[in-house]
């Protein structure tokens, strides 16, 4: 059923009782064109891409729990495109792109909110690497300004941009285009769309093996609920993605980190925009019931726990009191953590690997929530194709060979 | 936070004395003229990541200072056995 004013109002008279399923729970069938491993926000953008752009209909996204329970139920939400090299600005930005439509291309309310995300420079060390950053994203025609500590009180008025604490506001880049949007509904949004399209989403499914041909060639996976053969199959794994393609002899240049967020009892609304720090390592936004919704770092070592130290949290929050000293009374309602796999240059994996008909996209380490419409558009093109997709071209699994790195440790906003 | 055994010090100590210095016992190729850019990659930036039972360094730097060899378990965050550089993985 689409959503329109029309079926809204006569929903609104029916009690909302006619609403139907939005996405089928299909049962694996024996084989597929292609299958996807992931149902986050990643791997439904692809298969809906695949669907709805490379003209495949014979698609499963097959979920080891439910349907974008985790990395994508787990972040921020944060939007932005300001990265540093050609590169990265490329992919970022086509994502951008793709946001900014993406709510009326789904059919379903993403909630993306262009509400300016603000970076701030604390040391004379920031504010070189935050001008370089604006100089570099205005050469590639993305929006970034520089901003004076008095400039960014007045865009998010709770700052406090005192001397007299340890680490003073000493300028920011902000981004006006950046923002959030809803996490959750961009996972249904996607998946609505693509089964909507013959897409099988497949939940309950761990992978537990990836069976390879006589050739070498990918044959299928193993999965909880029996062998599902195809001949292209793209890992869509996020945290777990070493482990997936440890399956395929493959090894990959990975580390797993348990990153944490948390969330405050709801308030009214404070805070207009998303803020970051690195060097003190805070970033927060607003949700729309009232939350303050808080960024912490990884962990010091890779860990599968999906927990994350309290240190590390308890960091976060003594950032926070200091640069937004009025929210120093607020209790925190929740925290959590998510798997997150990080490369060595912080940039992601998406492409082919040396298993012909296996493809990966990993590697979106801290900062994968920005990119989903972008990444599953370039990588649902690399796998219909059998080729890299322009903008995914840099992003192989070859340059920790050839040495082609894309270095982006200052613009990822969660420092290692 | 870790409690981790340092075995010079020989005693159970927090986390934040500690710093992480990735996974233990990579191998240098040990004639770095010879060895090809696959071999380089290996080296440099291919790591086993395991859901399980890892072996990695710590360094003690507020401590005894000393680099350190940790068994964990990556699920439970358990600390199985630390050990010296140079000794055998129990």
């Amino acid at each position: 059923m689409r959503f329109s004013l029309l079926s809204l109002l006569r929903e609104s008279l029916r009690g909302h009782r006619g609403w139907p399923a939005q996405w089928r729970d299909a049962s694996p069938k024996p084989a597929y064109d292609v299958v996807i491993v992931g149902a986050g926000g990643h791997g439904l953008a692809t298969a809906y891409y695949l669907a709805a752009e490379c003209g495949l209909r014979n698609i499963a996204v097959v979920e080891k729990g439910w349907l974008g329970g985790g990395n994508t139920a787990r972040n921020t939400t944060v939007i932005r495109s300001n990265y540093l090299w050609e590169e990265s600005e490329a992919i970022y930005e086509h994502s951008m792109k793709l946001w900014q439509d993406l709510s009326h291309a789904l059919n379903y309310n993403v909630m993306y909110s262009p509400r300016g995300v603000m970076m701030l420079a604390h040391t004379v060390h920031d504010m070189q690497v935050i001008r370089r950053h604006v100089h570099a994203n205005r050469l590639a025609g993305i929006d970034n300004e520089l901003l004076s500590p008095r400039e960014a009180q007045a865009f998010c008025p709770i700052l406090n941009i005192g001397r007299d604490i340890r680490y003073p506001v000493l300028g920011a880049a902000l981004q006006r285009r950046g923002g959030t949007a809803r996490h959750d509904a961009v996972a249904w949004g996607y998946a609505r769309a693509a089964s909507a399209l013959g897409v099988d989403i497949i939940q309950n499914c761990p992978v537990t093996g990836l069976r390879r041909q006589q050739d070498g060639a990918i044959a299928g996976v193993e999965t909880a609920r029996g062998f599902i053969a195809a001949p292209k199959i793209g890992v869509v794994a996020a945290g777990h993605s070493s482990v997936l393609m440890a399956m395929a002899g493959v090894r990959m240049p990975l580390e797993s980190f348990p990153l944490q967020a948390l969330v405050s009892e709801p308030v009214k609304s404070v805070m207009p925009c998303v803020v970051m720090s690195n060097t003190i390592h805070a970033y927060m936004s607003q949700s729309d019931k009232g939350e303050l919704v808080i960024g912490a770092g990884t962990d010091a070592y890779p860990s599968y726990s999906q927990a994350g130290g309290l240190h590390i949290a308890s960091d976060t929050l003594e950032a926070v009191c200091e640069l937004f000293p009025t929210l120093r009374r607020l209790r925190m309602m929740r925290s959590w953590g998510g798997i997150v796999d990080v490369t060595p240059d912080r940039s992601p994996i998406i492409g082919r690997t040396p298993v012909p008909g296996l493809f990966v996209n990993c590697g979106w380490g801290t900062g994968g929530f920005k990119a989903t419409p972008g990444s599953g558009h370039v990588f649902a093109h690399t796998i219909a194709k059998g080729e890299p997709h322009p903008i995914a071209a840099p992003f192989t699994l070859d340059r920790f060979r050839t040495g082609r790195l894309i270095d982006e440790a200052a613009a990822a906003a969660v420092a290692h | 936070m870790l409690l981790i055994p340092c075995p010079f010090c020989a005693m159970d100590r927090p986390e934040a004395e500690f710093r992480h210095a990735g996974e233990a016992h990579l191998t240098r190729p040990p004639d770095p003229a010879a060895a090809d850019d696959a071999a380089w990659a290996d080296f440099l930036y291919h790591r086993a990541n395991p859901r399980g039972v890892i072996a990695e360094r710590w360094r003690h730097v507020h401590g005894c200072g000393r680099f350190i060899n940790v068994l964990r378990d990556t699920v439970s965050d358990r600390i199985l056995a630390s050990y010296r550089p140079g000794e055998k993985r129990p």
